[in-house]
C-alpha cells in the first residue's frame, strides 16, 4: 500500500545530475524469509542518500547487493552506469576501487598497523595515482583528513571505537571513491565522537567531491547528513523526501522513525 | 531422524569443501600472483610449528626405541633397532604423527583467524577494496601449509632418528656412525618417496580445512570456536583417509 503523504516530492531538483547509483526492483529472500521486495534507488552525484530502517529490515542486504558481496535475487544494480550484478570478477575489483565503504564495525585488519591497512588498498591499484612506488605520502594525506596521522604506526586494539571508525573512514578514502557507503556510521560510539564523525562525514563530502549512501538508526545523524532521505519498510522504500517532510508525516509507520 | 540429518549434513559439508578446493586449483594457477604473503606464511606455519614437530619427533624416537628395546632383546635381536625404527618412523609414524600436531596448531589457528576476520567483516571489506580474499587468504595459507609439512616431517623424522639413536648410545653403547649406517642399509627410495609424497596431501587437507571452516564461519564468537575445533577435528579425520589410501596405492607400486 503506498500512502500518498509517503512518496513526497524530492527536495530539491536533481533531474540535471549524473547518477552515480540505482537500484531497480531489487528482490531477496532468505527461505521464506523476504527480505528486499522490489526496493528502488537512485544516488545523484554529490548528494547524500540516507536510509532508515528498523533492524532487519534489509538495509545491510541492500548495501551489500551494492557493492556485489551479496547476489540478488532478481533486479538491477547500476554503479555508475554498470550492472555489476554482471559484471566480471577483474571489472568489479576495478569498479569497486570508485566505491569506498564504511563497515559498521570498522573492519580493520587487526593483524596490520594503521599504515598497512591504509595501504592494503593501494596493492592492486597503484596505477589510480601512476604508479608511485612510495605510499606514505597517500596514506598521511588520507590520515590528515581525518586528523590521525599520529596514529599511522598504531595496531587497531590500540585505537579507541571513535578512533578506529576514523581510520576505517581513511581507509576508504585513500582510493578517493567517487560514492561512499556507510553502514550505521555513528552506531556503538558516544554522542559526542558520534557528532565528531558526523561532521567529519560533511567534510569529507567537501573536500572530495563524494557522493553518500548512508545507513543509519541514528535520527541526529539523519537531521544532520541527509540531503533526501528512504524510509525502508517491509522490504520496499515506504516513504521518500527531506528529513523535514519526512518529520511532519502523518503515517504512522514514518512518526515511529521519529519517536 | 536426527541421524539421518547428521549423515545427510556431513555429505553436505563434503561436497561445499570439494567445490571450495576445486575453487583453490582454479584460482591457483590465475593471476594476480600474492607471492609476498606466499612467503610470509610460509615462514609464519613452518616456523610457528617447527619446535612443537622437533619436540614431537625426539619423543617419538625415544619411547619408540624404550618400548622395542625389551621384546627385540628377548630374541636378541637388538641390531635390528635401527632398521626397524627407522623403517616405521619414516613410512608411517613420522608423517601421520607430525601431520596430526600440524593440525592441531595449524589448522585451528587458520581456522581461528579466518573466522573471526569473517565475523568482525575483515573479508568483505579485503573484498570491497578490490582485493580477492580468496586469493589473499585462502590460496597463501593452503599453499604455504602444502609445501610447509613435508619439510617439516623431514626434519621431525631426522630428529626423531637421533632421539632413538641415543637411547641405543645409552642402553646399547652403539655409535653415532654404526647406528646411522644401519638406519640408511634398511631404508628404501621405497620408503622414503611415497612417504614423502602423502605429506603433501596432508599439508593441502589441513590448509583447505582449516581455510574453509574460517572462510565460512558463522556468525559470533562461537562461530570462531566451533570453526577452530571443527578445523582440526575433520582435518584429522582426513588425514587418517588420505593416509590409508596412501598406503594402499604404495602397497600396489612398491609392495610393501
Amino acid at each position: 500500500m503506498k500512502l500518498e503523504q509517503n512518496i513526497v516530492t524530492e527536495s530539491r531538483d536533481l533531474s540535471n545530475k549524473n547518477l552515480m547509483l540505482e537500484i531497480k526492483d531489487l528482490r531477496k529472500s532468505f527461505g521464506d524469509n523476504h527480505v528486499l521486495n522490489g526496493f528502488n534507488l537512485r544516488l545523484y552525484e554529490g548528494e547524500n542518500l540516507v536510509i532508515m530502517g528498523k533492524s532487519g529490515s534489509g538495509k545491510s542486504v541492500m548495501i551489500k547487493c551494492l557493492v556485489g558481496l551479496m547476489q540478488p535475487d532478481s533486479g538491477s544494480v547500476f554503479v555508475m552506469g554498470e550492472d555489476i550484478t554482471k559484471l566480471r570478477q577483474l571489472a568489479l575489483d576495478e569498479l569497486r576501487t570508485e566505491i569506498g565503504f564504511l563497515f559498521q564495525g570498522s573492519a580493520l585488519y587487526d593483524s596490520m598497523t594503521v599504515r598497512e591497512n591504509l595501504e592494503f588498498p593501494l596493492r592492486r591499484h597503484k596505477h589510480k595515482f601512476g604508479d608511485i612506488s612510495d605510499t606514505t605520502k597517500i596514506v598521511t594525506d588520507a590520515l590528515k583528513s581525518v586528523g590521525l596521522v599520529h596514529a599511522i604506526d598504531l595496531m587497531p586494539s590500540e585505537l579507541s571505537g571513535g578512533m578506529k571508525r576514523r581510520v576505517a573512514l581513511a581507509r576508504t578514502l585513500i582510493l578517493k571513491p567517487k560514492i561512499i557507503l556507510y553502514d550505521e556510521p555513528t552506531s556503538g560510539l558516544d554522542p559526542i565522537t558520534s557528532k565528531e564523525i558526523i561532521e567529519l562525514m560533511r567534510n569529507i563530502q567537501k573536500e572530495y567531491k563524494t557522493s553518500a549512501l548512508i545507513i543509519t538508526h541514528d535520527v541526529d545523524c539523519a537531521r544532520v547528513v541527509a540531503e533526501r532521505m528512504i524510509l525502508l519498510v517491509d522490504g520496499i522504500n515506504y516513504a521518500e523526501g527531506s528529513f523535514n517532510q519526512l518529520l511532519q508525516s502523518k503515517d504512522e509507520k514514518v512518526r515511529a522513525f521519529f519517536k | 531422524m536426527f541421524n539421518s540429518l547428521k549423515i545427510k549434513s556431513f555429505f553436505i559439508e563434503i561436497g561445499e569443501l570439494t567445490f571450495f578446493a576445486h575453487r583453490f586449483l582454479k584460482e591457483v594457477f590465475s593471476r594476480p600472483f600474492e607471492f609476498k604473503e606466499l612467503l610470509r606464511q610460509c615462514y609464519y606455519i613452518g616456523n610457528k610449528s617447527l619446535f612443537l614437530v622437533g619436540i614431537t619427533g625426539f619423543i617419538i624416537g625415544l619411547v619408540m626405541t624404550l618400548q622395542t628395546r625389551p621384546t627385540l632383546e628377548e630374541f636378541g635381536a637388538e641390531s635390528w633397532m635401527p632398521s626397524m625404527v627407522s623403517i616405521s618412523i619414516i613410512r608411517e609414524i613420522g608423517p601421520v604423527i607430525i601431520a596430526l600436531t600440524f593440525a592441531g596448531r595449524i589448522a585451528s589457528g587458520i581456522g581461528a583467524e579466518l573466522g573471526s576476520m569473517r565475523v568482525t567483516e575483515q573479508i568483505d571489506a579485503m573484498e570491497v577494496s578490490g582485493t580477492n580474499p580468496f586469493k589473499y587468504l585462502v590460496v597463501t595459507r593452503v599453499l604455504a601449509s602444502t609445501l610447509m609439512l613435508p619439510i617439516l616431517v623431514l626434519i621431525g623424522d631426522a630428529i626423531a632418528l637421533y632421539g632413538s639413536y641415543i637411547i641405543e648410545n645409552i642402553k646399547g653403547d652403539v655409535s653415532f656412525l654404526l647406528y646411522f649406517n644401519k638406519v640408511f642399509d634398511a631404508l628404501q627410495f621405497g620408503d622414503i618417496i611415497p612417504a614423502i609424497i602423502k605429506t603433501y596431501f596432508f599439508g593441502f587437507a589441513i590448509g583447505i580445512v582449516g581455510c574453509f571452516k574460517g572462510y565460512f564461519c558463522q556468525k559470533g564468537t562461537v562461530g570462531v570456536g566451533l570453526a577452530a575445533n571443527s578445523a582440526v577435528v575433520f582435518s584429522s579425520m582426513l588425514l587418517f583417509i588420505i593416509d590409508f589410501i596412501a598406503v594402499f596405492i604404495t602397497d600396489i607400486f612398491f609392495e610393501i
